[in-house]
């Protein structure tokens, strides 16, 4: 911990020489809370690393600090108040469950910023913030497609919330788009993490015969499955290529960097406001990793191809014609689903097998 | 299914269990001689970092397992200094154990976060992922399955055949006894916590050497508690520990299957099967007290003061 | 000095203890490059600056000392319930779908009935493993543990289930309880509710079932001659339901009063294992009312505290870990050398 946390410091204490525009007043207190250790991948370790990126960009002119590992139930509220009432100006909530505690120190701080990641609960001072993971989803899939010989995908999920089904419901739609016999088999762990789990679901998705296997659940052991076993994975939340670095192929990241500094900037410029904001593939807040090298130039084309279009909006993931599992058309040709209905989704569409 | 499929589904059943037969043996032997340790999965956690942080220093695996095993023995000892030396509370030291192991094994481990290593497998048959796929399904079973698969018979046979074996359930059965008939119940006793520790440390580095071959904070995610359910399910007799933990993983990975073929579960309750399956061999052992009198160790949890 | 030392001990031995621990903290402190002194102060002493600290102390050991009470009255009449996480979350779910169904309505009773039916959860959560003991001669000790894991996956399944907010955009949660199901809170921006008080009232029936009174009596003769208290006419049956149902039903209300205090909803997590930490605390308050107060006091200032060093230290959660277990494992120590001294000496005279 240690020789980790002292690395850490020294992007920021470079920067300090440097010394940004704003280092004249006092710094604006910054502080994130994490629901999970901080780790060296997934959901909370992206967070993590915008929190860094906001230190080497802002320098002096802020100060960040975190709690890693905040319990969802009653402590989650008093560490928010704490670090409310500690002097923190801009507090970054960084989980689900802090949806309700948040609102209520928000509600007693009404001179403090307060941002909730995934929420929909807003109020003057609480902005929400969240990102179209699926518009990534939508290219691994294509990449997926392309890189199969069998046309079956494993995906390792860990609770059929929303956002878990736009991803599975996205990729599907994205490896139809190329082969449309293309399954995706969904297991669920019901648990984000959980290593050997994940490991155990992955190791039964392979022998099911699927040659690209994916997850949403917070542990590497998919792509370290998928190494041993020789069958191509694609990783996500962070980049974990050194877990698979032949089979790997990409992974679909959360990039939280730019978002961040952004409204920091905004809250020292005075034009912050509570917003809610959804990016993705435009906005940088989803993106692909580096390819392995496995994936043919050609295929690297396309998907970036893909990413493109899915950017500059000339592609919707969620554009019609699809139908749900049971064949039912739930949006018609020439329509795009509205964000409303992606935002609480709670069906399959056709060539996912598993059950909600 | 074809035999392939059938192989994987059977080796991935036998690695699932793997930690939990290593971890659920010491510790059914550590009842046995009459200690309660509820810090399997302290201890367990405490292996896997050790064990991995070994394997990383020496770059050997085989040194890392060895490592793991002395880590958990030497969280056992601390238990058995409190609990056997001291005659602490078992429950609350157990507890204590835990709730040490997994603050420890997250401080300790945190520079060896992030640097995937090779598993078990790999670095027995280096060439793994290009082997022919039934070839490869055999060479999935690593040597600590392997032994997770002999050791139960051996413990077994320690137990119901040998003079130290007997002398242990002996121990576990009445200390009062025991202590008359001359045995050193107090060393006995933290032999077999050490034990007890020690497989717990390879069941931990089964999980962070061999399964998911990575240090990762809490990576152990509850499997000393589904160890500890194991004894008592097994009735206290080590190829029962074996069978049960091996249909956990076969539960497990068949619920999964049941999944991908779309057949609909509600994974929340699938989850309760474990616990409840438990507690219905629980009570099926309990009613009948002859039965369980010949496998409940009757001082078990019990301190003993040897009267001067 | 000799004459005082069995009056002191009691007190001496968790103070030893602390002093321990808090040495090994400064040396954790030191070794990670951190001032010991301020990071002490941060552990121990600033949490409690101001008024909110104090009450926050209160709201973190209201279901603390509400878990351990009922572990101690056990475990002096030999019936161990270390499944108060499972009754504790059976008696959040009970309370809570009482005051989902009965909050929209309103009224005075709504609050009372929700209390109720948490307590009655949780009991009704122990009474199953009293059933299973009576009946089948199940020990409790493994009931009550798998009843735990079993109890959480069922919250797990309701909140995404038969419970789930119908508006909440299919995320795991319930519906937030209406006002009439909220306790209130003990005063005016404070967090700490009524329930603090319901824990303060159990410190008295405690003291009744632990102490030297008829009924505490009673409970320590089944606990230690369960034969001798048949003769006496005390039966070990009614030992043990009257233990599970208490326990069980005392882990209830501290569930309830969780969910309908300071959550407000139900969701899957409600609970850092108060549960198995009571029992941490019955022990730590040597199953003496008294001294389980001071326990819960102490073990929720290691909460605050810990949450204090990575606030202001950005101390890693993880060192929090390692000073709380070593301060458990020295204060388990401590105790048993005091307690068992002369013992101690003659055992290791005999070999």
């Amino acid at each position: 911990m240690l020789s980790r946390r002292s690395l850490l410091l020294v992007p920021a204490a470079a920067t300090l020489a440097a010394g940004p525009a704003y280092a004249a007043t006092a710094p604006l207190k910054i502080a994130f809370v994490y629901v999970s250790p901080i780790g060296d991948a997934g959901w909370t370790f992206q967070h993590e690393l915008g929190r860094r990126a906001l230190d080497a960009a802002m320098g002096a002119a802020v100060k960040t600090s975190f709690v890693e590992n905040v319990e969802e139930g009653a402590d989650a509220e008093r560490v928010i108040r704490k670090l409310a009432a500690d002097g923190n100006d801009l507090i970054f909530t960084t989980s689900f469950g802090y949806m309700n505690p948040t609102l209520k120190v928000a509600g007693s701080f009404p001179s403090k910023k307060f941002e909730h990641a995934t929420g929909y609960k807003r109020a003057v001072n609480l902005a929400t913030y969240s990102a179209r993971f699926y518009e990534g989803r939508y290219a691994a899939g294509v990449l997926a497609a392309r890189m199969s010989k069998t046309g079956v995908f494993g995906y390792v999920a860990a609770f059929p919330i929303p956002e878990v089904l736009q991803g599975i419901n996205a990729f599907t739609l994205g490896a139809r788009s190329v082969n449309p016999k293309a399954a995706t088999k969904v297991v669920w762990t019901s648990s984000w993490f959980d290593p050997g789990k994940e490991r155990a679901a992955a190791d039964t998705l392979i022998a099911g015969g699927a040659d690209v296997i994916t997850h949403h659940t917070d542990s590497t052991s998919v792509a370290q499955a998928a190494e041993e076993k020789g069958v191509f994975s694609i990783a996500y939340n962070s980049d974990q290529s050194k877990y698979g670095p032949k089979t790997c192929l990409t992974a679909v990241t959360h990039n939280w960097n730019d978002y961040y500094i952004a409204r920091v900037k905004a809250a020292l410029g005075g034009t912050w406001k509570s917003i809610d904001t959804w990016g993705g593939v435009k906005e940088g807040m989803t993106r692909l990793a580096p390819y392995n090298a496995a994936v043919p130039d050609a295929v690297r084309k396309e998907v970036d191809g893909v990413m493109a279009a899915i950017g500059a909006g000339t592609r919707k993931p969620f554009a019609g014609p699809i139908a749900d599992q049971d064949g039912k058309a739930k949006v018609a040709a020439g329509q795009a689903m509205a964000d409303k209905d992606i935002a609480e989704m709670k069906w399959f569409v056709a060539g996912v097998q598993g059950k909600i | 299914m074809d035999e392939v499929m059938i192989a994987a589904l059977l080796v991935a059943t036998l690695r699932a269990a793997a930690p939990l037969v290593l971890a659920g043996l010491g510790e059914l032997v550590c009842e046995r001689a009459g200690v309660l340790n509820l810090g399997v999965e302290g201890m367990m956690l405490v292996g896997a970092v050790v064990g991995f942080a070994a394997t990383i220093t020496t770059g050997s695996v085989w040194l890392g397992l060895v490592a793991a095993m002395l880590a958990g023995a030497a969280m056992a000892g601390v238990f058995a200094v409190l609990t056997l030396g001291l005659a602490a509370n078992q429950v609350a030291s157990g507890l204590a154990l835990t709730i040490f192991g997994v603050g420890f094994s997250a401080l300790f481990g945190a520079p060896y976060q992030g640097h995937p290593i090779p598993g078990l497998a790999s670095v027995v048959f280096p060439d793994l992922s290009r082997a022919a796929p039934l070839v490869q399904q055999v060479l999935l079973i690593d040597p600590l399955v392997w032994l997770a698969l002999a050791a139960p018979f051996v413990v077994a046979r320690f137990l119901d055949r040998s003079r130290p074996g007997l002398i242990l359930r002996a121990v576990g059965e009445s200390h009062e006894v025991a202590h008359a008939l001359g045995y050193k119940v107090l060393r006995i006793r933290t032999l077999a916590t050490l034990f007890g520790g020690a497989m717990a440390g390879l069941g931990g580095a089964y999980l962070s050497l061999a399964y998911t071959p990575m240090w990762t904070e809490n990576m152990v995610s509850g499997r000393g508690w589904i160890a500890l359910a194991l004894v008592v399910f097994s009735t206290w007799k080590p190829v029962m520990l074996a069978l049960g933990a091996f249909l956990f993983g076969f539960v497990t990975i068949a619920g999964f299957q049941a999944e991908a073929w779309g057949i609909p579960l509600a994974p929340n309750l699938l989850a309760t099967l474990p616990y409840l399956a438990t507690i219905l061999v629980l009570v099926l052992i309990s009613r009948d007290t002859l039965r369980l009198k010949l496998n409940a160790p009757a001082a078990l949890g019990k301190p003993f003061h040897p009267a001067g | 000095m000799a004459v005082l030392a069995p009056v002191l001990a009691p007190v001496l031995a968790p103070v030893l203890a602390v002093v321990l621990a808090a040495l090994g903290a400064a040396l954790l402190f030191a070794a990670l490059g951190r001032d010991p002194l301020a990071c002490l102060h941060t552990l121990f002493i600033a949490p409690l600056a101001d008024r909110n600290g104090w009450s926050e102390l209160a709201l973190k050991a209201t279901p603390l000392l509400l878990c351990a009470i009922g572990i101690a009255v056990g475990v002096r009449a030999n019936v161990w319930n270390i499944g108060a996480e499972g009754q504790f979350t059976m008696g959040a779910i009970a309370g809570g779908a009482t005051a989902l169904v009965l909050g929209p309505a309103g009224g005075w009773y709504v609050l009372p009935l929700v209390l109720l039916a948490g307590i009655a959860g949780g009991a009704a959560w122990g009474g199953v493993a009293a059933l299973l003991r009576t009946r089948f001669n199940a020990h409790e000790i493994l009931v009550t543990l798998m009843l735990s894991y079993v109890a959480i996956q069922v919250l797990g399944w309701l909140v995404r289930g038969p419970m789930q907010d119908p508006e909440g955009f299919n995320f795991p949660q319930s519906r937030l309880f209406d006002p009439s199901a909220l306790l209130p809170a003990l005063f005016e921006g404070g967090r700490v509710t009524v329930a603090a008080v319901f824990a303060v009232l159990t410190v008295p029936l405690g003291a009744l079932l632990l102490g030297r009174t008829v009924m505490g009596y009673r409970l320590r003769v089944v606990g230690l001659a369960p034969g001798a208290a048949r003769y006496a006419g005390f039966s070990e049956r009614g030992a043990v339901w009257f233990c599970l149902l208490l326990s069980g039903g005392l882990a209830g209300l501290a569930g309830i009063c969780e969910v309908a205090g300071p959550i407000g909803q139900l969701m899957p997590s409600i609970s850092p294992g108060y549960g198995f930490a009571g029992i941490i605390v019955a022990f730590l308050g040597r199953l003496q009312p008294v001294g389980i107060v001071f326990a819960s006091l102490l073990m929720a200032l290691l909460y605050l505290g810990g949450e204090s060093l990575q606030i202001t230290q950005q101390l890693p959660l993880a060192a929090t870990g390692v000073i709380q277990g070593m301060l458990l494992l020295f204060l388990l120590a401590a105790d048993v050398l005091t307690l068992y001294r002369p013992r101690w000496v003659r055992r290791r005279a005999h070999g």
